[in-house]
């Protein structure tokens, strides 16, 4: 299936998408249309003229209409200002806004992240899909509702109280002939209906009306399992992603790295690729990239041509093995401690007994399954831009800028990327093609090759974590303290609306502005004293670094909870008590605490103090551990089971068991499927993953230099217990099952040699040698 | 670089003629000049089989293939495996398990695995996680992945 487009497939009118006239142009998988040149013509001017205007209200976050159409034949779209990667956020979406709006699930069809359609809610963004973005759309369905009864109050002549809606029809209760369905109240047309915005625009953008949303008793979609939209076409091959995107006019740009981190661009050999025809080289300070007609040939050119870097030899990253020691001496630009209760200091010196431990985490790639990939058209109007950024709103803010245009000149369509974690390499891709772009004077589709992809992409941030604890006589954990020693956690940040946060800004000289933070354990566990808190230090590089940092799934998760869970345990062993005991004794709530109860029942886990050592056969020993974590009000507890070949090193986790409450579950089944992922992807980061450098270059750049996990990792069983309290609003799960995996896995692997492992990735090479040392 | 050259290819069972280097990979001739997007760029570098497709029945690499290489032969993608109205017993199952996030490496598991069990369906637990090695999937679906691949050998063993 080729897909040659161009900016007018996106022109029908949104009034024809609105009759049903069945110009729902589904361009791309699924991206919307907006109003054409022409009906914009006619309309322009024209008012928006009370409820069922036929001219549609602006797009802007106090009009239902930025969120919700009912076209005439009924279907409801909703826009959506954040999108899914892959774990059915847009279902979970459409449930809640046929839930609210009393329609069938299978008519409700939520588009996402297309800056032309819909209104600036953060895109995908620290899990927040369902807990802020399914709260608004939550009550804005709730209003279509309210408004539309009203409606036919009127028209039918009796109060709105006696009012029902069953699939979109709106009747007296008890008098089923006196109707009408809300396709006859709008006809197409828009609501024309205000709402109370926040002013705010991103992750915090709430908008509402005078409804109340329904009572979670009378839900009968949400909390139920509903299937996945986006995965046939994945699975048939005839989802199209952002590198399929194809525009007429289109050339190939390929961006070229330096060699040798922080060197500067001198010039380049333009003979060294003239058997390349028709390739055309774009140089702006110390930005330089190859154009040509034809893909493979930008390819070569990149490859072959002979670029001049000057000013390499600094060796900004020191040795590998230095890392840490790194880290350790490092000047702090900043820090905070976040939690702090009672003296810690005094707790620590009076204690009978005192626990110190030094925990380390490597930089880790996003090394998403392809390079990123954009397409621009910087001539067109507006401005298109296809990207694969989790936050294309913020995406085209930043294109806008890099072009020096305002920030509402470019439409940003979100379309379906090689994965998305956090800040991959997705925006600097949109970076890259906007500047080749208005260059070349043509759309630009830029994409990366594996190197740039694992090399060049954000990382997450390196770390050492200091953990010091104290029990008094009886053996009572009194005092507690975490702190991080580490690189900045947003030293690019994780939009892409400034061009300083990419790399062809900053090869361009913006100005930089790193955010200089990190982050400490969630304050969950009840110790009388206690200090939890973060020191940053600068970065090696402080542009154009293949180790620039920012945000990796569950950002600072895994690092933290590697070490602070391994602590814990360390803690219970020194309390003389089974780790499940200690976490039952010690953290804060009952909604904390009924985690662990329910991992352990459905793990069966046997209480022991310390490690059991040697459970298992001859070469493999077999051990258990448990960790916990909450995030931004979810909670998560794992149990992993482990058996490590004490010959190979190798850890295999046979088992997880999770359990998981993130307040009223919309979707059991997309959630558990969500959690298998999480789990696996970060049992990948702590067994194997670790970003290796030189004096001045990343060298981990393919899968063979940045290995994952793979088939045979996988564990045999996901144990998902799900906890649903559908007296709370719901939270986000995105990412909280990634959290505790590393510490479950560390302390399961203490448990079967005992031996603890404190700097990660465990991989076999490092578990042989901890296993030797003893 | 070698001199372009007229070719004609057999691709899901239909005839086209491109004009491209024969050492360019495969993959770049399938996804530009035949238009074909199912099998996608992931490494470039046999690493991660995002870009899998079949060569007269064999799972091969289309990013280090020639296309010049495959003149003569039947090359099948993604899309030639099967379509919702008929799908390969892999992909059936691969919808059933819901399987794919991002989705952007499942081309290359599903065809892996369909070129496995064809030939042999009765394979054990640990003949299909040795036959899928050498696989990427960065979102981690692997659990799911296993349960469908045991699917679709179960379906089609039977
Ligand atoms: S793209 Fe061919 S194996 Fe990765
Ligand atoms: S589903 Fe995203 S890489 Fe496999």
């Amino acid at each position: 299936m080729t897909n040659m487009i161009s900016p007018k497939d996106f022109e029908v009118s949104r009034r024809d998408l609105l009759k049903g006239a069945g110009a729902l142009v589904v361009v791309m998988g699924a991206q919307p249309v907006v109003g054409s040149k022409k009906a914009a013509a006619k309309t322009r001017g024209a008012k928006a003229m009370g409820f069922g205007s036929k001219v549609k209200p602006k797009l802007i976050p106090d009009q239902l209409d930025s969120f919700i159409a009912i076209r005439a034949d009924g279907k409801v779209t909703a826009f959506f200002g954040k999108m899914d990667m892959g774990q059915g956020l847009d279902v979970a979406i459409s449930q809640i806004i046929a839930e609210e709006l009393d329609v069938a699930f299978e008519k409700v069809t939520t588009l996402m992240s297309d800056t032309g359609t819909s209104v600036n809610q953060g895109g995908a963004s620290g899990s927040f899909g369902v807990k802020w973005g399914g709260r608004t759309m939550r009550v804005i369905a709730a209003e279509a509702r309210r408004v539309l009864v009203e409606e036919a109050a009127k028209r039918l002549g009796v109060k709105a109280a006696r009012l029902e809606v069953n699939d979109g029809v709106v009747s007296v209760k008890g008098d089923m002939s006196k109707k009408v369905s809300y396709a006859d109240i709008l006809q197409g047309n828009y609501f024309n209906h205000k709402l109370t915005w926040n002013k705010k625009l991103g992750n915090r953008l709430y908008s509402h009306g005078k409804a109340k949303p329904k009572a979670v008793k009378d839900y009968r979609i949400v909390g139920k399992p509903f299937p996945r939209i986006d995965v046939a076409g994945k699975v048939f091959g005839t989802t199209d992603f952002v590198t399929d995107i194809k525009v007429p006019g289109m050339v190939h740009g390929r961006v070229i790295h330096p060699t040798r981190a922080g060197s500067k661009l001198k010039g380049y050999d333009a003979s060294s690729i003239k058997h390349i025809k028709g390739v055309r080289v774009v140089q702006k300070k110390d930005f330089i990239a190859v154009v040509a007609d034809n893909e493979w040939d930008a390819v070569q050119a990149a490859r072959d041509l002979k670029v001049h870097w000057t000013g390499g030899g600094k060796k900004p990253f020191g040795r590998q093995e230095d890392l840490y020691d790194h880290i350790r001496n490092a000047p702090v630009i900043k820090q905070k401690n976040r939690f702090k209760g009672g003296d810690v200091d005094k707790a620590l010196a009076g204690a009978a007994k005192v626990l110190a431990a030094e925990f380390e985490f490597p930089f880790q790639s996003h090394a998403s399954m392809g390079p990123a990939c954009a397409v621009v058209d910087a001539g067109a109007n507006p401005v298109m831009l296809w990207t694969g950024s989790q936050k294309s709103h913020y995406t085209s803010y930043g294109v806008a800028k890099m072009l020096k245009m305002p920030k509402g000149s470019v439409r940003g369509i979100w379309v379906p990327g090689p994965g998305s974690y956090g800040r991959n390499d997705a925006g600097d891709a949109a970076m890259q093609a906007a500047l080749l772009s208005k260059e070349v004077g043509k759309p630009v589709r830029v994409q990366g090759m594996r190197h740039e992809g694992t090399g060049w992409d954000p990382k997450a941030p390196a770390s050492v974590h200091f953990c010091r604890g104290g029990l008094d006589a009886q053996g009572n954990v009194i005092a507690y303290e975490f702190i991080s020693k580490a690189f900045d956690r947003q030293n690019v940040r994780s939009n892409e609306s400034q061009p300083r946060d990419n790399l062809a800004g900053q090869a361009l000289g913006a100005k930089l502005k790193p955010r200089k933070f990190f982050s400490e354990p969630e304050n969950i566990y009840n110790i009388p004293d206690y200090r939890l808190g973060w020191k940053v230090i600068p970065p090696f590089l402080d542009r154009n670094s293949p180790l620039r940092t920012s945000h990796l799934r569950d950002p600072i998760g895994p690092q933290i909870q590697f070490a602070s869970e391994q602590f814990h345990d360390e803690l219970a062993e020194a309390a003389g008590m089974d780790p499940v005991a200690y976490r039952l004794k010690y953290l804060r709530t009952k909604r904390d605490r009924a985690l662990i109860t329910a991992v352990a029942e459905k793990a069966g886990w046997k209480p022991r103090v310390g490690p059991r050592k040697g459970q298992g056969g001859k070469n493999t020993v077999s051990g258990r551990g448990i960790a916990y974590a909450r995030r931004s009000g979810s909670k998560v507890a794992v149990i992993a089971e482990v058996e490590v070949d004490t010959r190979s090193g190798q850890i295999w986790v046979r088992k997880f068991t999770v359990s998981h409450e993130c307040g009223l579950i919309i979707n059991p089944d997309g959630l558990t499927l969500t959690i298998q992922g999480n789990v696996v992807m970060a049992l990948s980061r702590v067994i194997y993953e670790e970003v290796m450098f030189g004096p001045d270059e990343v060298t981990s750049i393919d899968w063979d230099t940045y290995p994952i996990a793979e088939s045979p990792d996988t564990p045999e069983a996901v144990d998902v217990v799900l906890i649903n309290r559908p007296d709370k609003p719901s939270m986000g799960a995105g990412e909280p099952s990634t959290r505790p995996v590393s510490g479950a896995i560390a302390n399961a692997f203490y448990d079967a040699t005992g031996v603890r492992m404190r700097t990660a990735p465990m991989t076999p090479a490092r578990v042989k040698a901890a296993l030797a040392k003893g | 670089m070698a001199k372009p050259q007229r070719m004609r290819l057999n691709v899901n069972g239909g005839h086209f003629t491109v004009t491209v280097d024969p050492d360019m990979p495969l993959l770049y001739a399938l996804r530009n000049d035949i238009g074909l997007n199912n099998p996608h760029f992931g490494c470039g570098l046999a690493q991660c089989g995002a870009c899998t497709v079949h060569v007269n029945g064999k799972a091969i690499r289309s990013c280090v293939t020639p296309v010049g290489s495959v003149r003569g032969k039947k090359v099948v993608t993604l899309t030639g495996l099967g379509t919702p109205e008929k799908p390969h017993p892999v992909q059936t199952a691969f919808v059933e398990e819901q399987v794919p996030q991002c989705g952007y490496c499942i081309n290359g598991w599903i065809m892996t695995a369909a070129e496995m069990l064809n030939k042999n369906p009765k394979l054990s637990d640990k003949q299909i996680r040795a036959g899928l090695k050498g696989l990427k999937c960065r979102c981690g679906t692997h659990f799911a992945i296993l349960k469908a691949v045991k699917r679709a050998a179960k379906a089609m063993a039977s």
